[in-house]
């Protein structure tokens, strides 16, 4: 086994040890957080193996940095009080979980059988020059088409914080 | 080309382990004597009646959804940042069209008083 | 390959964590005597010598190291534990891509003065910042006290809006370089540029014979001559994310006792003490390297120096004196910038804590935003452009 082989599995590893404590630590919500943070910083590394140096950062910049605080944000909105659904809505929310989980690990292994062997990627694969050119050429109206959805979010964000303060 | 993240992971071992080494040595050697009030969390010699977690301003959360829209926005910028030469003013007119929704929020938000403390 | 790789981590970590943090701190208690006009700093002795304070930053690990470890009541403590650890990594990591020197080819061996070469070297310490927040966000939500949760929040929400900035400032800087890795970055700076070449570009406008000096003086091509906005937002958003004075709320002691790390004693406080030194010197590294020409000496290139030295003294000898000199010229100028950020430190009082949201959200982000479609119009105006 060579050197990135053996890496890929460390990461691996630290990616499945991350999600079994997001969902181990169900009553201690921030050190869910935190090993939400471990399961995203892995996957920048396998990114990094992987060739897709851009994706790795952004990876950690906006899963591991941005989205995870505002998931503590939203933890520490809520305080200390727990507000538990009542059993039947809980009951519903688990099996609704299980699902969207077997669906999900159905769609993983469906693409993973017969993955084709790909060719190398080219020199220069996955920095941030080629990642510009193609979104500023082929993929430009789905660039701008982001802003709009970002758009969205902000003033969904003052029309959330309004409700609450009034 | 992946030996250029060498040094990353071996920076990495390297803090690791200096943390550790510190704070194993602060573990170990420090005294221990422990009482109830020595461990109270600190209230100016009050003794603490409500739990501290308690539920934040919506404002912070604000600031936090504002964060993470910003921060996808910048994504953009790198890439583009460093190829618009070659892009030309077709790229800087994309990023003009890109910005502008932002900065029409970011003014609304102002406008609305959302970035207001 | 990789012993070459530790061996130059272990010696960059060892000039910054274990000689330039302990000074720092001794600089931080002197500079400040001086600016107040106290004496300071002068206590700590061995023998009845003080050596000018020096031994204080021994003093201080010592007895970081063998204080009482407190944990308060009713905290988490894997959660307590891990805070100071989120602080300090991040902190010491993001050396790894700071060129103290360039590159040197000596025959077949080249010496890269740098841990890891990455070709998004600017987006790893983005990276690495963006995790930095944890460390101040456990500590408060694990000490269960309220005085550190009051400072935690004050410590992500200030450290959120400026990191907006702090992304946004640079895009101007790697705009004219175009790169991402600091190295080049560096190396673009390596030479000059003839400051009025861009008004002629811009405006079509020539100076008279007798103003000629004008026209025909040349500025390091640094990236403060070029980007001089950027590097005024930069600064500003790169000292809040440190949580240093003016831009301490999470930890101003007269309002919030110290913040998220009230509920820390011993080498717990320690690390979060360290991480803030190391701080200091990861910005006035990043500071040199983005605005200051890095590693290089201005009006005096790579080559030139190669070439001269190596005229009397051969090739070998002359790269080699071209190394330490890059070296010493690095050294140079992150001590100013360390002196920089020292004396606005104790220049300017804290400010509120609406002051410091405002100006991030009000005024900087908007000038940064601006200051990236302006430098972008007039790149591509000055170079025609299709």
């Amino acid at each position: 086994m060579n050197f990135p082989t053996l890496l890929f599995y460390t990461f691996a590893l630290l990616v499945v040890a991350g999600a079994v404590g997001t969902i181990a630590n169900i009553r201690n919500t921030v050190a869910a957080a935190m090993s939400l943070v471990l399961t995203m910083v892995s996957l920048a590394g396998i990114y990094v193996l992987l060739g897709a140096h851009m994706i790795a950062v952004f990876q950690i910049m906006v899963y591991g940095g941005a989205i995870v605080v505002l998931f503590l944000f939203a933890v520490m909105l809520h305080g200390d009080e727990h507000e538990e659904l009542p059993p039947g809505r809980m009951r519903l929310v688990k099996a609704a979980s299980v699902l969207v989980a077997i669906c999900v690990m159905a769609g993983l292994v469906r693409a993973l059988v017969g993955f084709p062997e790909l060719p190398a990627a080219p020199v220069g694969f996955g920095r941030a020059r080629q990642v510009g050119i193609a979104l500023y050429s082929d993929y430009v109206l789905l660039v701008e088409m982001v802003s709009q959805v970002l758009l969205a979010a902000i003033v969904g964000a003052l029309v959330l914080a309004k409700r609450k303060i009034d | 080309m992946l030996t250029e993240y060498t040094g990353v992971l071996v920076i990495l071992a390297i803090s690791l382990v200096l943390i550790a080494v510190l704070l194993g040595i602060h573990l170990r050697v420090g005294p221990r004597r422990e009482f109830p009030s020595k461990q109270d969390p600190f209230e100016c010699g009050e003794r603490p009646v409500t739990s501290p977690r308690r539920r934040i301003a919506v404002k912070f959360y604000v600031v936090a959804i504002l964060f993470v829209v910003f921060d996808v926005e910048a994504i953009y910028f790198y890439p583009w940042g460093t190829v618009f030469r070659e892009l030309g003013w077709f790229g800087y007119a994309s990023i003009l069209v890109f910005t502008l929704p932002l900065v029409v929020g970011l003014f609304y938000e102002w406008m609305k008083g959302g970035l207001d403390w | 390959m990789v012993v070459a790789v530790f061996v130059k981590t272990a010696f960059i970590l060892f000039v910054v964590i274990g000689v330039l943090a302990p000074i720092i701190t001794w600089v931080e208690r002197k500079q400040s005597a001086l600016m107040q006009n106290r004496i300071g700093a002068n206590r700590a002795s061995v023998a009845g010598m003080t050596f000018i304070g020096l031994l204080h930053p021994a003093a201080d690990v010592i007895k970081l190291l063998v204080k009482e470890d407190v944990v308060p009541a009713g905290a988490n403590r894997v959660l307590h534990l891990l805070a100071p650890v989120m602080a300090a990594v991040p902190a010491i990591i993001a050396f790894a891509v700071i060129p103290f020197g360039g590159s040197y080819h000596f025959g077949e061996t080249t010496i890269e003065l740098v841990v890891a070469n990455l070709d998004w070297g600017l987006l790893y310490i983005f990276a690495i910042g963006s995790l930095a927040a944890y460390g101040p966000i456990l500590a408060g939500w694990a000490s269960n006290s309220g005085w550190s949760f009051l400072g935690s929040l004050r410590a992500s929400a200030q450290m959120l809006s400026y990191e907006v900035t702090l992304g946004f400032s640079v895009v101007g800087v790697f705009m004219v370089f175009q790169t991402l890795r600091l190295t080049d970055m560096a190396i673009a700076q390596d030479t000059t540029f003839r400051a009025f070449a861009f008004v002629e570009g811009l405006f079509g406008l020539t100076l008279p014979a007798s103003l000629g000096w004008i026209s025909a003086l040349r500025l390091p091509n640094w990236g403060i001559f070029l980007q001089p906005l950027a590097f005024v937002l930069f600064l500003t958003a790169i000292m809040a994310e440190n949580k240093r004075p003016p831009f301490d709320t999470p930890e101003g002691e007269s309002e919030i006792v110290a913040g998220y790390h009230t509920e820390y004693s011993g080498m717990r406080f320690g690390l979060f003490y360290m991480s803030e030194f190391i701080g200091v010197v990861v910005i006035a590294g990043l500071i040199t390297t983005i605005f200051f020409g890095g590693w290089s000496v201005p009006y005096l290139s790579q080559e030139m120096i190669i070439a001269g030295v190596g005229h009397f003294f051969g090739v070998g000898f002359a790269t080699g004196f071209c190394m330490l000199v890059h070296f010493v010229s690095f050294m140079l100028k992150l001590a100013a910038m360390i002196w920089l950020q020292m004396a606005l430190r104790w220049t300017l009082p804290r400010f509120r804590y609406d002051q410091v949201m405002n100006l991030c959200w009000k005024i900087l982000l908007p000038l940064s935003l601006a200051n990236i479609l302006v430098t972008g119009a007039v790149i591509l105006a000055l170079e025609g452009a299709a």
